[in-house]
């Protein structure tokens, strides 16, 4: 069972409880870029096996959208966080390096 | 029930049980009935291996990334159609052992989109020819498929796939609330949250054995001169001014003057190596099989509204399973969660397996890509070319697949079948949502 902590009401909710989005920090492209950023914005994606940043929603809580921090192949989870960031937060960054010391950086 | 995580096969046959392979002396051994009564008189001890087990050599024309069923199936019509033979097949693992080897089989020709419908109808005719044409028994079983709907809107939405289907030359036929009951009495017809109005019976959807088409097309393969090299890792690709030339894997350099990266829920790591980064997100999909039980299911039944679909193994096992876990993953082991889900779906249809013991659970990485449709195209490199974005439908694709990414590869032209599996319509728009449930990889 994959149980991650909402950012926002503080409750430890189980995957029943969640809706899942897509990969986090993804860079916006609107009106005026080229097709080539827009169609990377859209659909490419980093898909790693390993460290994944990822989009939640506490669905059936607060409703809320916040971020997490998750391994893809152990299903480990490094930690989640609100998602009124462009980045991830130093302290998440941490954790991940001193679990995955060769991870080689999110972007 | 009692669950159990083990990717699994979920069938017997006759001509296979317990062995790898089975083959003739030398290479040119023909498989038959009456071979399999002699040998089995005189204790099988005629049998030898059904490929070579060959070193990687230093260079071949082209390289296959993938032993999956669309890696084998693409080197088997490089061959078989192009005569394009000094081809090596690299698979990290052994041949079968990712999701050729894990899915539940169904076989079918009822979409619906122009892209999709043409090739997907090219390839159930395949299908149709294929024991022949391998001279091995895949066990291709054309039982029907019978779709449920459950509402007026529903039975319009099946009335237009079904036009769409013989529209294509396939076979549709809709069926009222009697006519799903003359074929399958003992589903539970008045449950209340999704009575069932009727179903589409497609008559020559069914199943085949998943590995068993591996190993045909394998075998195919290596008879016309294919080396399939097992235990061998792609770990980069050497491009040069813009142009492929070789791989790095964990046997060694191998040049190449063309490559193909067909290695399934793994497309994003490959293609990286390349520099690219694909519409694919991987995911996890659960399976699930009984105990053998007397035939009781004669059909594929697929229930769309609850997320479940099922049928049974020529060895008695009933095979089903659901959805995606929905959220990425490379853990080939899927949540609790879905497990309850399909289980309930189960149970809410057809409560008279409610007794069968579930032998066994396993999950299989999914290349999901945004519109639920493959991709068979060229890449920016020269020489270098893919074939991915599966989904789960990608086991009745096998066929048409490696036709199709062997015409590419020998050509530089898409197959007709396949000119809507470019990569360059998601920069232009022309998604080929088959279900029409949004751009999203986990919504497919
Ligand atoms: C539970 C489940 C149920 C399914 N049910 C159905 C169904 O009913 N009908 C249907 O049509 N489809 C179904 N599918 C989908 C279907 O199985 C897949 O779409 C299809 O098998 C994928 O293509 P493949 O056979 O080539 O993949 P795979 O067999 O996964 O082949 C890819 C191969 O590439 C190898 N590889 C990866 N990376 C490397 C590397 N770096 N170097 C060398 N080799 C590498 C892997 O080891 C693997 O063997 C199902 C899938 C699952 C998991
Ligand atoms: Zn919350």
């Amino acid at each position: 069972m994959l149980i991650l902590e909402c950012p926002y009401c503080g409750v430890k909710a189980d995957e029943t409880e969640l809706s899942p989005g897509y990969e986090a920090h993804l860079k916006r492209f609107g009106p005026g870029s080229t097709d080539e950023e827009f169609e990377a914005y859209m659909f490419a994606r980093k898909n790693p096996k390993g460290v994944h940043f990822e989009r939640w929603r506490h669905a059936y809580g607060c409703g809320k959208w916040f971020l997490a921090a998750r391994c893809t192949a152990t299903l480990e989870v490094f930690g989640t966080y609100p998602a009124q960031v462009s980045e991830p937060p130093p302290d998440i960054i941490a954790k991940i390096r001193a679990r995955r010391p060769d991870w080689s950086g999110y972007k | 029930m009692i669950v159990r995580t083990r990717p699994a096969d979920c069938h017997t046959n006759l001509f296979m049980s317990g062995a790898r392979g089975f083959g003739g002396r030398g290479n040119s051994m023909r498989y038959s009935g009456l071979r399999v009564i002699t040998e089995g008189l005189f204790g099988n001890k005629g049998w030898t291996p059904a490929w070579r087990d060959p070193a990687p050599k230093a260079e071949y024309d082209v390289v296959i990334i993938g032993g999956g069923g669309h890696g084998l199936s693409t080197a088997y019509y490089l061959a078989r159609n192009h005569g394009i033979t000094n081809v090596a097949v690299l698979e990290k693992g052994h041949l079968g052992s990712g999701n050729i080897g894990r899915n539940t089989t169904i076989v079918r020709a009822n979409y619906f989109l122009p892209g999709n419908s043409e090739f997907y109808s090219h390839s159930l005719k395949l299908w149709e020819g294929l024991e022949a044409e391998l001279n091995y028994n895949v066990m291709h079983s054309q039982r029907g498929l019978i779709n449920l709907f459950h509402s007026d809107g529903q039975r319009d939405a099946f009335v237009r796939r079904g036009n769409a289907m013989i529209n294509q030359g396939d076979d549709a036929v809709l069926l009222d609330q009697e006519g799903v009951r003359e074929h399958l009495p003992y589903l539970d017809f008045e449950q209340t949250r999704f009575p069932i109005y009727g179903g589409l019976l497609h008559p020559r959807g069914g199943t085949a054995r998943h590995d068993a088409v591996a190993w045909g097309y394998a075998r195919g393969a290596d008879r016309r001169g294919v080396d399939l090299i097992q235990n061998c890792e792609v770990t980069g690709i050497d491009i040069q001014g813009g142009v492929v030339r070789g791989v790095q894997t964990t046997r060694g350099a191998i040049r190449a003057k063309k490559v193909g990266i067909i290695v399934a829920g793994r497309s994003s790591q490959v293609a990286a190596m390349a520099g690219m980064r694909l519409p694919v997100e991987s995911h996890v999909l659960q399976a699930f099989v009984t105990e053998g039980l007397k035939p009781v299911i004669d059909h594929v039944i697929s229930f769309g509204m609850g997320h479940f679909y099922i049928s049974q193994s020529d060895k008695g096992g009933l095979v089903f399973g659901g959805d995606l876990d929905f959220y990425a993953s490379y853990a080939a082991r899927g949540n609790l969660p879905m497990v309850e889900h399909v289980m309930e779906a189960g149970m809410t249809l057809m409560p008279m397996i409610g007794r069968a013991k579930v032998l066994r659970s396993w999950g299989g990485i999914m290349d999901m890509t945004p519109d639920g449709s493959p991709v068979i195209d060229k890449t920016h490199v020269e020489g270098l070319f893919i074939d991915c974005g599966w989904n789960y439908g990608g086991f009745k694709a096998v066929p048409a697949s490696g036709w199709s990414m062997a015409h590419l590869m020998a050509t530089g032209e898409s197959h007709e079948v396949a000119r809507k599996f470019r990569l360059e319509r998601f920069a232009t728009g022309h998604l080929l949502d088959e279900e029409g449930t949004g751009s999203q990889h986990n919504l497919h």
